[in-house]
């Protein structure tokens, strides 16, 4: 029957009909009886043990499509339209995938990135970040990496300063480790307002750093954390000033010489006089301070410390918003000698 | 040996006639070319998924090639009674053995080196397209030559798995053959378990026999070097010195039981 040109002719068209018929039958079939409910993602199996035995020696493989399916999974509750977005099954893929291949490094790195995402970006489980990365450490434990990435997730995600600083200095003890990673635990500490913690990391790194880059950036640290206690001093005096000075006077150095309580224009300790907002009161470091920006104490905002490129420059007078600046003034210092106010 | 090396020749000029073995070694290798497109959603892990699907087809279409081609290696000939004619030749039945095996075990290492060199070429296609940036945060190049080792030691364990197939090819029927195969394949696997029974169990008599069945048992999950490779981690040549040796001693003992029932065997 189907042998012949016209047999043939035949054959395909019948076939091509009943295809359009069965995408047409689809279609209506869909539209009277489609359900509202989507498909659910669903693992069957999520005990790593399980299913190692299962993929006999294909681990490796099998780790790299549960790696693809946990992105699949985060990019698709990222984008998700649904109010509530669970990242269910994220840690889950990441746990098989990091068991299934105990070296997967990324999905050690990404994955606590993923897992500790703020929602609604990401779940917000720096919990399970933490402990994907402590999994991560204990399978390769020369990896300073880990402790770096854990630091952040510490730092960002819960703002446990004291417990990322701790993590950023057990990194430090790996061998390979980068040297700026103490520095680092030195900032987050002063980050955290524990600057007697980071002046002691900081001295260690003056007095015994490989490179002049170290020590010179310990030393500009130190001054830095001076900076920031003789400002906290300065802000002490200014509000016993206000208490007594008379309504509406306007905050000046000269203002607080001519009350007996400074000697001097208080300067950072490479040499700038410091700011003093006549308003609020706040006391800041010149924008023109070799001192560089760093991390203000109880402020979320954060500028990373740039030693060679000076600060962008705060309008003045203006209301204290952005900190980046701090500097140091020899105020508890030996006497300056007394310039003019107001030259 | 002459007569082994003819009916090897003989064994290989019939699986290269056999289109089966050619459909498995194209899908492998389209599957390999496949993993360049399946690298794009990885998030950064393209040349290692590269590098694991590739070894994980070679090692999966190996051991397809091997079960059921040598499955069939002497039941076929039962089957069809060609073993009457074969025999009545001046070949005696270990040769015959030997040489079935041999010829097999010359297909797969023939078809495991298109493989492996279908897996240098792609990887030499994305070496190329990757920026020298990238590439350095790779764990091992793209055209690592440790791969030859991965390759080698899958090779060793499907020689194993072939005399494993051809024993049971000397006694029982392809079903039957298959199905054990392929279950002592899943055991040598799993034998790192019976090693550690005394850790779960406390009658010593168990531990003794799981002790003996750990040592009699393939230990297959030693020839499995992939995850190591492409990580980048060293595998030595004392170690592949020992797999090889191990591979060929207890190959060695399966031929030799292999030899041994197909010569007792009674055809009439």
């Amino acid at each position: 029957m189907f042998t012949s040109r016209k047999g043939l002719i035949g054959a395909l068209a019948a076939a091509s009909l009943f295809a359009a018929l069965s995408v047409v039958v689809q279609m209506e079939r869909d539209r009277r009886y489609a359900t509202d409910r989507p498909a659910e993602e669903v693992m069957y199996v999520q005990s790593p043990e399980i299913m190692k035995r299962l993929v006999l020696s294909y681990d490796a493989i099998a780790a790299d499509l549960y790696w693809i399916r946990a992105i699949q999974h985060f990019g698709r509750e990222r984008h998700s339209i649904a109010p509530e977005r669970r990242y269910a099954l994220l840690y889950p893929l990441l746990d098989l995938a990091t068991s299934l291949d105990s070296r997967f490094n990324l999905a050690y790195r990404f994955g606590a990135i993923f897992l500790s995402e703020p929602p609604p970006g990401g779940p917000g489980q720096p919990d399970q970040a933490i402990a994907l990365l402590e999994k991560g450490i204990k399978a390769m434990p020369h990896k300073w990496q880990y402790y770096q990435d854990a630091g952040f997730v510490n730092y960002w995600a819960r703002h446990d300063y004291a417990a990322a600083a701790d993590w950023f200095l057990k990194g430090t003890r790996i061998k390979g480790a980068p040297f700026w990673m103490k520095s680092l635990a030195a900032a987050t500490l002063t980050k955290g307002n524990d600057r007697s913690a980071a002046r002691l990391m900081y001295t260690a790194m003056l007095e015994s750093g490989e490179t002049d880059f170290i020590r010179e950036d310990a030393a500009r640290r130190l001054r830095q954390l001076d900076a920031l206690d003789e400002i906290d001093a300065l802000k002490a005096l200014i509000r016993r000033y206000r208490e007594h000075a008379p309504a509406g006077q306007r905050l000046t150095w000269q203002a607080l010489g001519d009350a007996g309580l400074l000697r001097s224009v208080p300067q950072d300790p490479d040499g700038f006089d410091l700011l003093l907002d006549p308003v609020t009161g706040d006391v800041r470091l010149n924008p023109d301070s070799t001192l560089g920006a760093l991390w203000m104490d109880n402020r979320d905002a954060v500028s990373s410390a740039k030693p060679s490129t000076p600060p962008a420059p705060v309008p003045w007078p203006s209301p204290i918003g952005s900190p980046p600046l701090l500097g140091s003034s020899p105020l508890l210092g030996p006497e300056p000698p007394l310039p003019a106010f107001g030259s | 040996m002459k007569t082994v090396a003819r009916i090897a020749l003989n064994v290989f000029k019939e699986s290269v006639r056999d289109k089966v073995m050619y459909y498995l070694v194209m899908f492998a290798v389209l599957l390999i070319g496949g993993s360049m497109l399946l690298a794009q959603v990885t998030g950064g892990q393209d040349v290692k998924i590269i590098k694991d699907l590739g070894l994980a087809a070679i090692s999966l279409f190996g051991l397809f090639m091997a079960v059921f081609i040598g499955i069939g290696l002497v039941s076929k000939e039962v089957e069809r009674r060609s073993i009457y004619s074969l025999l009545a030749k001046p070949i005696t039945r270990p040769q015959f053995i030997l040489g079935k095996y041999a010829g097999l075990v010359l297909t797969l290492t023939i078809h495991v080196t298109i493989m492996t060199a279908a897996l240098y070429v792609v990887l030499a296609v994305y070496n190329e397209w990757t920026i020298p940036e990238v590439k350095k945060i790779w764990e091992a190049p793209a055209l690592d030559p440790a791969l030859v080792k991965a390759t080698f030691l899958i090779l060793l364990e499907l020689a194993l798995v072939t005399a494993v197939a051809l024993l049971f090819s000397t006694f029982s029927g392809p079903m039957l053959s298959a199905a054990f195969t392929f279950g002592l394949v899943i055991v040598g696997h799993f034998n790192a378990d019976l090693k550690n029974f005394d850790a779960i169990v406390e009658s010593s008599a168990v531990v003794w026999i799981a002790r003996v069945l750990y040592y009699a048992l393939p230990n297959l999950a030693s020839f499995d070097v992939k995850s190591d490779v492409v990580h980048g981690l060293a595998v030595t040549w004392g170690f592949i010195s020992l797999s090889t040796a191990y591979a060929v001693v207890y190959t060695g003992t399966i031929l030799t039981l292999a030899m041994l029932i197909f010569a007792r065997r009674d055809f009439k």
